[in-house]
Formats: C-alpha cells, structure tokens, sequence
C-alpha cells in the first residue's frame, strides 16, 4: 500500500517520496515539501484535518485534501 | 544631499523582516498603499555613516518570487522593473537563522536577477539555543554576497548592516545557479528570441503571467509571444528549479552549517502539544477571546467616556466663545460632533490591534487559524476566517483589510462578506438604548432579559455570518485554488516596538481613513437638518408662536418646540416624511426614518439623530430614553417605542448594512462595485423583511 502523509499518527515520521505535481502548490514545495526530505506528524486538529508538520525544520500545517498527495515511505521508530 | 541609496528588504514572513525595518529607520516611517491596489506600502529613512541616506522599503513577506497573492505579486512587479523609482540599487533579504535553509530559496532567486543582494541572517541570538553554528566566511564565498548577523531583540549586527548598505557597490552581482540547466533547449530559444535581456528575468516574467494571470507591465518586455510550452509544462519546470535550488542550498549549507541537535531546544513543539490540543487548544481559545472581549468593553469604556464627554463639552465651549452664526453652527453641530464620533473609537481600535499584534507576533495566531480551519471550511470560510471574524466585533473595516492572507479568493471573498453580520461596537449604542426601552427589567434563571437580549444580539450576529457563508458557499460559482498552507512560527515574546509601531500606524489609518467620510457625512447631515426650502423652516419661530400664543408654556419649552418644527421642515424632515410609508409598517415614524437615514453614515448616528429630532438639549441617556419613552406612536396611540417596534429596531440593526465607510472598504479590498452593492441591497433588503414580520407579528 502506498503511504501519504494524511497516513502518518502523531508523533510519526515518514519520507518524502514523490509530490504529486499537478495537485499540489508550488508554495507547499518552497516551504520545503520536497522528495527526500523527512516529515514528522506533529499535531492533528480534530478529524485529522488540518495537519500539523514538520517537514526538516519547517513547520507548517495543511488540510488533509492536500496532504492525500504528498507520498512517504514510513520510517519506523 | 547626496542620492539617496534605494533599498529594498526581502524576506520570508515571520523573519523579523519589520523589526529590522523599525531598527533601519526608527519613527521616520510611512505607511502608504502601492497605487491601485491596496497593499499596505511602508518606507522609510535610514541615516548610513558618512552622511549617507537610504531610502528603505519594507516589500511584503513571500516565500519565493512565485507569486500567489497581490501583496507578494508587488515584490516581483519591482525587482522585474528597472525603471520603478524604488527599483533596488541594493537588495538586503533578512532570513530567520533557524530556517536558513528554507529562506535561501528566495535569497538565490533575487541574487539570479543580478541585483546586490545583502543577507541578513536574522535572530542570530537564538543559534545557541538551537545548538547551530555557521562558517559565514564560507557562506559568503558560496553566495557570492555579504553577510550581517543581526539580532533586533538585542540590537546587535545593524551597524554592521549599514555599514553593508553604504558600500553597496562592492557586493558582487555573480548569480547563484545557472537556471537554464533544467531545460537547455527552452532556455537557448528564450535567449534567441529576447537578445537583449537578462535570462533569469524573462523566465520570471514568462512564469508569473501562468502564477498570477497576465499583469500589465509598461517597462518589462511583453514576452506573451513567446509560447513555446503549455503551462503545465512551464509549472513542471518551476517545480524543476525549486528542486535544482534546494540542492545547491543543501550543497551550500551541508559546510557552512552544523547543527548539533543533542544541544537543541525545541520549545515550540512542546507548547504546542498543549496549545493545538483538541481540547486544551479550544479552552485556551476561549479563555483568550474572553479576555479580549472584556479589554474591548471594559477597559475602553473609560477613556471613550472621557473622549465623549470632552467632545460635548468642547462643541458647547464652541458655540459660546465664537459669534453666532451659519460658521459656528457648522463647527459646533457638524464638524466637531463629527470628529468627536471618530475619535470615540481610538480607544476600542487601538485595544483590538494591541490584542491582534500581540497574538500575531507571538504566533498564536496561526494556531488559532490551524484549530478552526476544520469547523471554518464547512461554511465555505478558512481557517483564517477567524481573524477577521474576531476583529469584526470591534469594527468591520479593519476585519475586511484582516482578510489579505486568505489564500482562497472564494474565501476571501465569502469572509468579506459575511463579516459585517457581527455585532460591531457601533451597533452597541444602539442595542443599549432600545433594551433599555423595550425589554422589561425581569429575571431569568438568575440573568437579566435585558443582558439576555444582548447576549442573543451577538449570537444572531455571528450566527447570521455563518449561516450566510453557508448559503453563499452553494451559490458563488467561483474556481479558485483552495489550497492552504499556514506556517506555524516559533513562538516569539512580542517586541514591544513592534506592537506600538502596529497600533500607532493601524490607529491612524482608521481615523484618516474612515474619519474621512465620517466626517463629510456628519457635515452633509448638519446642513440638512440646519436648513429648510420654504417658509415653513424659515418662519418656524413666528408659526410656532402663533400656534402655541394662548397656552401657558415655558420659554425652554418654546425654543424645544421651535426647534422640532424647524427639524420637521428642514430638507431631512422633508426627507424623513417622504420616506415614512415605507417604515411604517415596521413600526417606525419618520423620526426614525431620518435617524436610519442619517445613521446609514454610521450606526451610533442613530442615537445622536434621535437625540436631536426629539430636541434634547442634554445628550444624558436617561433624558433621550424618558423622552423615546414618551414618545406617541402618531397613527395606533400607545407609546411609539413598544416591545414589538423595539425589537423590529433591534433585528434591523442586527442585519442591515448601515456603514457607508465598511462599502467603502469592501469596494476597495474587491476592487469593484460590484460586491458592496450586492451587500448593501441583500443585506438591507433582509433586514426590512425581517423587521417588517417581527413587528408584524408582536404588533
């Protein structure tokens, strides 16, 4: 199965895999949303949306509808 | 005089780029809108050593050189133009020493259009804290550019800064990255065609016509011709060289940056587990808006009491000490009160900013707009709704201006809206005189039918704003990318500086703003009511003697009943006659009618109208109420003001759009009549339906 970070519980971190480039702002990619970089699922509001993350230093929240197209790999621990 | 030096700051939001402007330039700051559009402008002065000035402009925060918004579409529309008098000889961009990596994207990009690029690395006190340590003269070698450490809170690096600035010229103009590597053949054709210009600048033009929509440029070549990529493709592309930038700022920063985590300290996720909790996050919230609420009432009560008190007493100083006639009159009825009633709301505006500018630059704010996004978008709003929505119980018109950061344009736009539904100080004078009037002073379950009234009053007001979100939701067929992305800042102990330079500024643009207006409409109204067309207004004293001669009334008295009929029979009595079939099945005389008339300018009018059609001559509000309360209704008998009239009143008031200034904004902020027009006429037109069946049914 093909994680995203709308997968990720608080406290979990995965790796960027590939960005969806149609459905996603460039905005969210200058803020550092890019491949290879390591987010972590910092706080979620109530029904999971938005998504509170750190993303290697920057931390920033989206709505789950975005964050659906944003692809991790999970890392453990 | 030398030339002036022309500077230009850049950065990212939430880098201190302002408190560095403020250290620049100190009070020789001005504010200002950037033409046509309604982007908050601020410039100053900066003295350099050895006489030289700099003129500094604080461009507003972006991410990239991508625009998405107006304000950060201004930054590109200046450094594309050469010839804009403010055109940067020098570019200073200020980054947040924590977020280095992140606020080099946009450094590298200004540093390609081959303009001096100074950076500054900004709150350089917290790298202990965070365990960072930077190789600045390694860093300076890789970008090509020079570097200021710089901690506004402690003051330290601005001289440093300065000196930079001064010598300006001896920064190099190298570029960064050669960004025609992510598509050769594209990048040569580009060249080919526009021989003559700078690669990088043309891209910018050729991507921010796909960002933005196509934006007229008089001095930037029209590169429209050149179409040889779908905007897909070009978008494809952008995201290409984001990528190609991040590598080399990874490149870079992988030796001219070590941070050593075990020494790190990271207070913000540790206060947020708290602060955006799902139920510590709303309690907080809550108690916080309580708090702001309270301040808001309370605690300007006071120095609006004195204001108001100081206005009477100086209108009435005024009419004594200058020789009666058409100019005095003027001032001491028109002008003054006018002013008076712009000022009274220095006290409640400036308590609002305090409150906004702290939450905001302590970061809180974005918490806020992460907690409600969810609840928001169900109603067609955002996330960031919620500040306008806040600022609107003080005053719609800096509510509406609050409503720039909505990314979403169907947002925005359904937020400026909806926002004149909740309950504005201006409307308080008006509830407080009619409860008093209309609603028994009777307990319930141990709260007042009076407080209960008014409590009620703020729930329909915010529940009319949600409602009719909702509605408009359904119907605006608007596309917009409604994608959102809030950054959440660490969280900063405000700079004083900052928060009083906020105040000072936000303050003063409302009173000339809006004052203005305010104060022709009180002029317009003076002169209305002060003058008649016929020989009724101009003989009322004879008519009035002539009619009253054989009952036995006091002098006060007489001048009471001249005045009213002169009232009656000046052009807004006229004016107020002529209107009153329409109120009248509301419940309303055309005394009334005037005061809804005249109020339309702002809705506290209606008490002062009132004041004087009824021909108080002290404004006490126990003197206004007895004489409301006498009042006759002229067709049924009965007291004019009765539960079913008063509570018509009150739910006009509650819906209609009665502010000439808040239209003023709207129009302003949507560039188009369109939108205040279709608010005026709905929201009124609702307002007297309402009104027309509450009385209807109570009568």
């Amino acid at each position: 199965m093909q994680y995203t970070i709308a997968h990720l519980k608080r406290g979990e971190r995965g790796i960027i895999t590939n960005v969806s480039s149609k459905s996603i702002p460039l905005k969210l990619l200058e803020m550092g949303c890019l491949p290879g970089n390591i987010v972590e699922l910092v706080q979620v509001a109530p029904f999971q949306d938005p998504m509170y993350l750190n993303i290697n230093g920057s931390h920033l929240a989206i709505r789950k509808e975005t964050a659906i197209h944003i692809q991790i790999e999970k890392i453990n621990g | 005089m030398g030339k002036q030096i022309n500077v230009a700051l850049i950065g990212n939001p939430n880098t201190g780029k302002t408190s560095v402007f403020n250290a620049l330039t100190g009070l020789n700051q001005k504010v200002g809108n950037y033409p046509g559009i309604t982007v908050e402008k601020k410039e100053g002065i900066c003295k350099l050593p050895r006489g030289v000035k700099a003129h500094i402009i604080d461009l507003p925060g972006t991410y990239s050189l991508n625009a998405s918004s107006l304000d950060e579409n201004v930054v590109i529309e200046l450094l594309l133009n050469k010839k804009d008098k403010d055109f940067p000889d020098v570019a200073v961009v200020v980054s947040d020493v924590e977020n280095l990596k992140r606020n080099l994207l946009l450094f590298t990009q200004i540093k390609d259009l081959e303009i001096p690029t100074i950076l500054v690395i900004n709150m350089a006190d917290r790298m202990d804290y965070k365990g960072i340590s930077l190789d600045i003269a390694y860093l300076e070698e890789r970008l090509n550019t020079k570097i200021a450490l710089v901690s506004t809170r402690k003051k330290e690096g601005i001289d440093v800064l300065k000196e930079l600035i001064t010598n300006y010229k001896e920064i190099s103009v190298t570029p960064c990255l050669d960004t025609s590597e992510i598509d050769k053949d594209y990048f040569d054709n580009l060249r080919k065609a526009f021989p003559n210009q700078l690669l990088y600048k043309l891209w910018l033009v050729i991507t921010q016509d796909v960002n933005f929509g196509k934006t007229e440029r008089k001095e930037i070549e029209d590169v429209s011709s050149f179409k040889t990529k779908s905007k897909v493709d070009l978008k494809r592309l952008q995201q290409k060289e984001t990528i190609k930038r991040y590598q080399f700022i990874n490149d870079v920063l992988k030796v001219g940056q070590t941070i050593d985590l075990k020494s790190a300290k990271d207070l913000r996720i540790k206060l947020d587990r708290i602060i955006t909790h799902k139920v510590w996050g709303y309690l907080i919230f809550g108690v916080i808006l309580l708090t702001i609420f309270q301040a808001i009432y309370d605690w300007s009560s006071v120095p609006m009491d004195f204001i108001d008190s100081t206005f009477a007493s100086l209108s009435e100083w005024t009419k004594n000490q200058l020789p009666a006639g058409a100019f005095t009159n003027l001032l001491a009825e028109g002008i003054i009160p006018g002013l008076g009633g712009i000022v009274i709301f220095i006290p409640q505006i400036a308590f609002l900013f305090l409150f906004i500018s702290v939450l905001e630059e302590s970061g809180y704010m974005s918490r806020v707009v992460f907690l409600m996004d969810r609840i928001m978008r169900r109603f067609g709003l955002s996330g960031k709704s919620v500040v306008p929505l806040i600022s609107g119980t003080a005053c719609a018109i800096p509510a509406i201006m609050a409503t720039r950061n909505i990314e979403s344009w169907k947002e925005r736009l359904i937020t400026i809206l909806i926002t004149p539904f909740t309950t504005c100080s201006a409307r308080l004078p008006v509830y407080l005189i009619i409860i008093a009037l209309v609603i028994p002073e009777g307990r319930f379950l141990g709260l007042g039918y009076q407080a209960l009234t008014l409590m009620l009053l703020y729930l329909i007001g915010f529940g009319t704003a949600v409602i009719s979100a909702y509605i408009l939701n359904r119907i605006l067929k608007i596309k917009s990318r409604t994608f959102f992305v809030v950054e959440m800042p660490n969280y900063k102990l405000p700079l004083f500086k900052n928060v009083v330079f906020t105040v000072v500024e936000k303050t003063k643009s409302f009173v000339f703003g809006a004052g203005k207006i305010i104060l022709a409409i009180s002029i317009i109204l003076w002169f209305l009511a002060s003058y008649g067309p016929n020989e009724n207004f101009n003989n009322a004293e004879n008519i009035v003697k002539t009619k009253l001669a054989d009952k036995n009334i006091t002098e006060d008295e007489l001048q009471q009943k001249i005045a009213s009929h002169k009232l009656e029979h000046s052009f807004i009595g006229i004016t107020g006659r002529t209107i009153e079939p329409l109120i009248r099945p509301l419940g309303y005389d055309w005394k009334i009618g005037i005061a809804i008339v005249s109020s339309f300018a702002a809705r506290e009018v209606f008490v002062g109208t009132l004041a004087t059609i009824y021909s108080v001559g002290s404004d006490q509000e126990e003197t206004i109420k007895n004489r409301m309360a006498g009042e006759i209704n002229p067709i049924l008998g009965g007291p004019l003001f009765n539960f079913a009239s008063g509570i018509s009143l009150l739910l006009f008031y509650a819906f209609a759009m009665q502010c000439m200034s808040t239209l003023a904004i709207v129009k302003r902020e949507t560039n188009s009549w369109k939108w205040p027009v279709l608010q005026l006429a709905i929201m009124s037109s609702f307002a007297y339906i309402v009104a027309l069946i509450a009385y209807q049914f109570l009568k």
